[in-house]
């Protein structure tokens, strides 16, 4: 083919010629949330902790379905600290309730703090957040600074002054507690909301939109918020498990839920004073507490994995 | 086998040669199995040699480069062939012999000046830890020899500054000091320019090729641009697909080259040739024939669509408590552009082009002078007209990736506008989308899908598609095709010169590649800091540029000399 | 630098501000009397709502009081608790318990935490990596008091290790088993944020570029890869102090450790409202300085920072 033996040319053969950029792919169109779902379906972290989350909201909204023992009544003090027997598998309480039908209906009062608690901080946060990312300027600024006030609030500090007072002391139910964690939670919503959104506003697909006359909230309705829900989502999820910890620690300290409401903070808290003699009451609600958690953080931890836009492909 | 007729030339010479890859075969473990990323490369360095590997994105250039100083990804290994240092074969050698290696004999220069250097230490203390660790002298002063001859000026002071406040080429020198500072007998150079402005690349190149001539060190160069390959290397290697397609002395290739891939790479590499003859070529036509009917429809069609008057934009920089300083983006600036016709304006980083491209689009408001737009001035435009406005002027982006929505597939990408502007009803809307997906030569079976499942080129079509929904009269190109690999920005390029002839499309171009301007553009606004310091007709300004900037410019286009077709030279 | 400082001073200083009078306003300026309000249905010797009144001026205008809080603050003038003793005399007597605590669950956080992190992300997908992310999976679960108890039990009760509850005069080893329990949940934090610090920063371009300089592995992973990955990790440690001051509430409580923790909680049982809100105060504060020199840190880690206008 050529004359100059330093002219090095492969054979056609062997290396032939495709069509310039072509990428072809014969699977089914996929969106980014049909790509994420798809990733998270194969992860035994996010089966796991699905099916556990969806046993815990069943066990919430039925608690009927699991035991029948009513929890309450039925108490009777001779039955303080009882070892397990048959009909009561986990034994009974200081006041002779039983362990296990308290366990199944306190599930309802954790989960309902942290799905109420993370409801209030996505909808303040990422109000607030979009907002200050979005429009930036004074807003922005005015928003940063009442952010970091309430940054410098740790929760469990800000909830003991905040239940001090008389409208939270003498009205204690879910929503006290849903108002109390949700005011002081909302900041670190409204931070990661505000970068990620700060993220996106200067695509060029917002700029292209704005150029095609949408709107400048519309663009943000539209565009941005979309493509900056990830890190918001993955923030909600992991805070869930984080509220119902802040739920029970609030009840342990005597702050929280009305010693009326069944929560596994307030047994834990009642368990206390038998602690050395009978472990197991104080075991079994502790238990439910991690395991709940414990599926919350795992699905964050998959959500987040799966959410990765750096794991995106290009 | 190829690799021993390469031995054969190579050993009946005196000199023995520095790095020799045979049939070097590179595999990725990845998520869906094995992957081949390099097949068989293979290649020849003598001692003060310079080699260049071209390539588009995903050939395997940087990774059979990578491979030769032992920094393949984790999840990457030689699974096959040789890499002969000086006779040592080091493709599998223990990390021990590499570190050994590494920095004294073989250096390397890496791509992007922003990310290679870490942010937390001083430059200086970069260049010491590499004179360190390869055993060399290494006080203050040094590192500072060091630095100052990658030719960073007051080198003790920079050495004691961070990375953060370097300038990209200031970076870039950085990076090449301390991959030249243990004098290395093979520089490994991975798209050493490729992030840097032309000017600045062209300065950047020269003392590298400078300082290795002084070394006397062997160079592997990889670049995608086949112009800059040329200008620099003694020898070209053309990667495709993993494999080594063509190799050969750089001129010769250039001008004569055999295995189809390169073929179309020499044709399409941006040249000066202007791109309505290029189009011509490829489609048969004689030159002459088609400079004819340009020329007429430039004439008939001669009103001026957009003027822009005295356009100036200052930009209030705040500088902490509370104060700030004025920053001049766009100065004064006035041209016109007739219907039908493309302007391009070029300039560099921070030159305020693509400014000026945000007011002419009203999403940046001027400090003062006016636009005026078929003859309304744009700053008067209500809400209502505003959005008139929208859909007579429309832009295409720079990066295929970011200017899709993600969230978007393509169907209703290319729909939102129409939606937008209430045009028609669902079905029509469909069919216009259609429509517009065979304007833009991509398959309608492509509305379901989503950017990220598209390549860049697809992507780039799909902005287009959207930019012609509203059947604008003009569109704004912001640097539309310099994110594309060359041969896809030469299909792009022919697209919208072709749109441009079917449907009578004024362009205004934004870019920083002259060659581009070249191609496409029919007058040229030639920019820098802010001012424009040169207009006119494009071949007027290319052939006699009357600026020194514009002169500095021109030169700056790698391999402008050597690509010149002889037909058109 | 020394600009930088200065500006970080200077924002600290409405935050501050801003965070006292949030507590103060809760507080003190909603509708009828806060004195009786803060003791709900206890009745409070008359002896101390007389010190109360006194120390709150009530009959003051809302930014007068304000401003006289925030004098009596910075004097350590915080009034008397529900035994008429000075709190400020009891928080200077049990400040240095929960300092030694808080000293050891910080090392327990972030000298394990990070040293765990690191050999986990430098040995991404092996076995150690694999049981350390699942282990602290757990440990993150666990809420601190349910840890507590079950520590208590385990270490203090049935192996005696250590005392269950440590009582007055604790010395620095009294304090480890409530420091752990204290440190563990940020400890599997820190470690998790660790690990995908290095990992990332592994896999960072002047890393890479490191290594082609002809480093050795250990001086890459010690210059480069360590010290950014540092970064978030100090970011996360700074605001995670708030979270340790509410743990402190409860290991001190569970232990029996005579801090400032267990001041707060026994105030909190026995409903002494102003109380809380005095030892609050004194926590935002140290919260808000600690915080600062937190980020003073982080400027020394990142010069970007500094930098930054």
């Amino acid at each position: 083919m050529t004359t100059n033996p330093n002219h090095f040319v492969a054979p056609v053969e062997e290396t032939p010629l495709l069509a310039t950029d072509s990428k072809i792919t014969d699977q089914a169109p996929l969106s980014l949330w049909a790509e994420a779902w798809k990733k998270l379906r194969r992860r035994p972290l996010f089966i796991i902790s699905a099916v556990m989350i969806l046993i815990l909201t069943v066990i919430a909204l039925f608690p009927g379905l699991f035991t029948n023992v009513a929890p309450n009544e039925n108490c009777q003090l001779a039955n303080s600290l009882g070892a397990p027997e048959p009909g009561h598998p986990f034994g009974f309480t200081y006041q002779g309730c039983d362990v296990y039908a308290r366990v199944i209906y306190g599930t309802q009062a954790s989960l309902a703090v942290g799905f109420l608690s993370v409801i209030c901080v996505l909808i303040i946060g990422v109000t607030l957040g979009a907002i200050a990312g979005y429009y930036g300027g004074w807003l922005d600024a005015v928003l940063a600074r009442l952010g970091d006030i309430f940054f410098a609030l740790p929760l469990i500090l800000g909830a003991l002054v905040l239940t001090q007072l008389p409208m939270f002391r003498e009205n204690k139910s879910v929503w006290t507690v849903v108002l109390v964690i949700s005011l002081l939670a909302w900041p670190q919503m409204a931070r990661i909301t505000r970068g990620a959104v700060i993220e996106v506003r200067n695509a060029d697909f917002v700029t292209a939109a704005r150029s095609l006359g949408v709107s400048k909230f519309g663009a943000l309705l539209r565009h941005v918020l979309p493509n900056a829900l990830a890190p918001v989502i993955v923030l909600a999820t992991l805070e869930l498990g984080v509220f119902i910890v802040a739920e029970a620690t609030l009840s342990f300290l005597g702050i929280g839920l009305p010693p009326s409401i069944m929560s596994w903070g307030n047994d834990i808290s009642g368990a206390q004073a038998a602690i050395r003699t009978n472990v197991a009451i104080l075991l079994y609600p502790a238990a439910a507490l991690s395991i709940t958690v414990l599926s919350f953080i795992m699905l964050g931890d998959a959500v987040r994995d799966a959410l990765d836009p750096k794991s995106r492909q290009r | 086998m190829t690799s021993d007729i390469r031995i054969e030339e190579s050993g009946s010479h005196q000199a023995k040669p520095l790095l020799e890859i045979r049939d070097l075969a590179i595999t990725f473990k990845t998520g869906s199995g094995e992957v081949k990323a390099v097949k068989n490369a293979h290649l020849t360095i003598m001692p003060g040699e310079t080699v260049a590997i071209v390539g588009e994105s995903g050939s395997g250039k940087s990774t059979t480069a990578l491979a030769a100083i032992g920094l393949l990804p984790t999840n990457g290994r030689v699974s096959g062939g040789q890499i002969l240092l000086d006779g040592e074969d080091i493709a599998n050698a223990s990390e021990k012999r590499m570190i050994e290696l590494r920095g004294n004999t073989i250096g390397m220069v890496p791509q992007d000046p922003m990310s290679n250097l870490n942010p937390v230490w001083k430059i200086g203390y970069q260049v010491k830890e590499t004179l360190r660790a390869n055993g060399k002298p290494n006080g203050p002063d040094d590192v500072a020899k060091v630095l100052a001859q990658a030719g960073l000026p007051d080198a003790h002071r920079r050495a004691k500054q961070y990375p953060h406040e370097f300038s990209g080429g200031m970076r870039q020198r950085a990076l090449i000091a301390i991959g030249l500072s243990c004098q290395p007998r093979l520089l490994i150079a991975d798209e050493p320019t490729s992030a840097l402005d032309v000017t600045v690349q062209r300065q950047i190149l020269d003392h590298l090729d400078t300082m290795t001539t002084e070394l006397g060190t062997s160079v592997l160069l990889i670049t995608h641009d086949l112009g800059l390959a040329a200008e620099r290397a003694d020898k070209v290697v053309v990667m495709y697909q993993g494999n080594v397609v063509e190799a050969g002395p750089s001129l010769e290739l250039l001008r004569n080259p055999q295995h189809p891939y390169t073929q179309r790479l020499v044709a399409s590499a941006p040249s000066l040739a202007s791109r309505r003859i290029q189009v011509a070529k490829e489609q048969g036509i004689e030159t002459d024939e088609l400079l004819a009917p340009a020329d007429a429809k430039t004439v008939a069609a001669s009103d001026e669509l957009l003027k822009i008057e005295d356009l100036t934009k200052v930009f209030k920089l705040r500088s902490g408590f509370g104060r700030s300083t004025d920053f001049t983006a766009v100065d004064n600036v006035s041209f016109s552009v007739k219907r039908g016709t493309t302007t391009a304006i070029v300039g560099e980083s921070g030159s305020g082009k693509s400014t000026v491209a945000q007011m002419v689009l009203n999403l940046l408001t001027p400090t003062s002078g006016r636009i005026v737009f078929d003859g309304v001035d744009t700053s008067s435009l209500g809400r209502k007209e505003l959005f008139k406005f929208r859909r007579r002027v429309q832009p295409i982006f720079q990066d295929p990736y970011g200017s899709l929505d993600p969230m978007y597939n393509i169907f209703r990408t290319i729909e939102e506008p129409l939606r937008t502007h209430n045009v028609g009803n669902a079905a029509s809307r469909e069919k216009k989308v259609r429509e517009l997906l065979d304007q833009v030569a991509l398959p309608q079976s492509m509305m379901q899908r989503f950017p990220n499942e598209l390549s860049g080129g697809q992507r780039q079509r799909v902005a287009i598609a959207r930019a012609l929904a509203l059947d604008p009269e003009v569109i704004i190109c912001d640097e539309a095709v310099s994110a594309l690999d060359v041969l896809v920005q030469a299909q792009v390029l022919n697209l919208l010169a072709e749109l441009q002839s079917n449907l009578g499309l004024t362009y205004l171009f934004i870019t920083h590649d002259l060659a581009v301007v070249r191609q496409i553009a029919d007058h040229v606004c030639v920019m820098e800091k802010g001012k424009l310091v040169e207009t006119g007709a494009t071949d007027d300004v290319f052939e006699s540029p009357q600026m020194d900037y514009t002169k500095a410019l021109l030169n700056a286009i790698p391999g402008a000399s050597l690509m010149l077709p002889p037909e058109v030279a | 630098m020394v600009s930088y400082i200065l500006r970080r001073l200077l924002q600290v200083i409405p935050v501050f501000l801003g965070t006292t009078l949030l507590v103060y306003y809760m507080v003190f300026a909603l509708p009828g009397d806060p004195i009786a309000a803060l003791f709900g249905d206890r009745q409070p010797p008359q002896a101390v709502i007389d010190a109360l009144r006194e120390q709150y001026h009530l009959n003051e205008p809302f930014w007068v009081q304000y401003g006289l809080f925030l004098k009596n603050l910075f004097t350590f003038n915080l009034g008397v608790d529900f035994t008429q003793q000075p709190i400020a005399a009891t928080l200077g007597r049990v400040f240095p318990v929960t300092a030694m605590l808080a000293i050891e669950a910080l090392i327990i956080q972030a000298v394990f935490g990070v040293l765990f992190g690191v050999f986990a992300g430098l040995r991404k997908g092996k076995l150690f990596d694999s049981t350390v992310l699942v282990v602290s999976l757990v440990v993150i679960a666990v809420p601190t008091f349910v840890l507590g108890f079950v520590f208590q039990l385990v270490f203090g009760v049935h192996l005696a290790w250590a005392k269950p509850t440590v009582g007055a005069n604790a010395g620095w080893t009294d304090l480890i088993l409530p420091a752990v329990v204290l440190g563990l949940v940020s400890f599997a934090y820190v470690l998790r944020l660790t690990r995908a610090s290095v990992i990332e920063n592994m896999n960072a371009d002047y890393v890479r570029t490191a290594t082609a300089k002809g480093l050795s592995r250990p001086r890459v992973v010690l210059t480069h890869i360590l010290r950014n990955s540092m970064i978030p990790v100090v970011t996360y440690l700074g605001a995670n102090l708030g979270g340790l001051m509410g743990g402190a509430i409860v290991t001190e409580g569970i232990f029996n450790v005579p801090g400032v923790g267990n001041k707060l909680y026994q105030a909190v049982l026995r409903g002494e409202g102003p109380t809380v809100v005095a030892i609050v105060s004194v926590l935002v504060l140290v919260f808000v300085l600690a915080n600062l020199l937190v980020d003073l840190l982080y400027a020394w880690l990142d010069p970007r920072i500094r930098y930054d206008h």
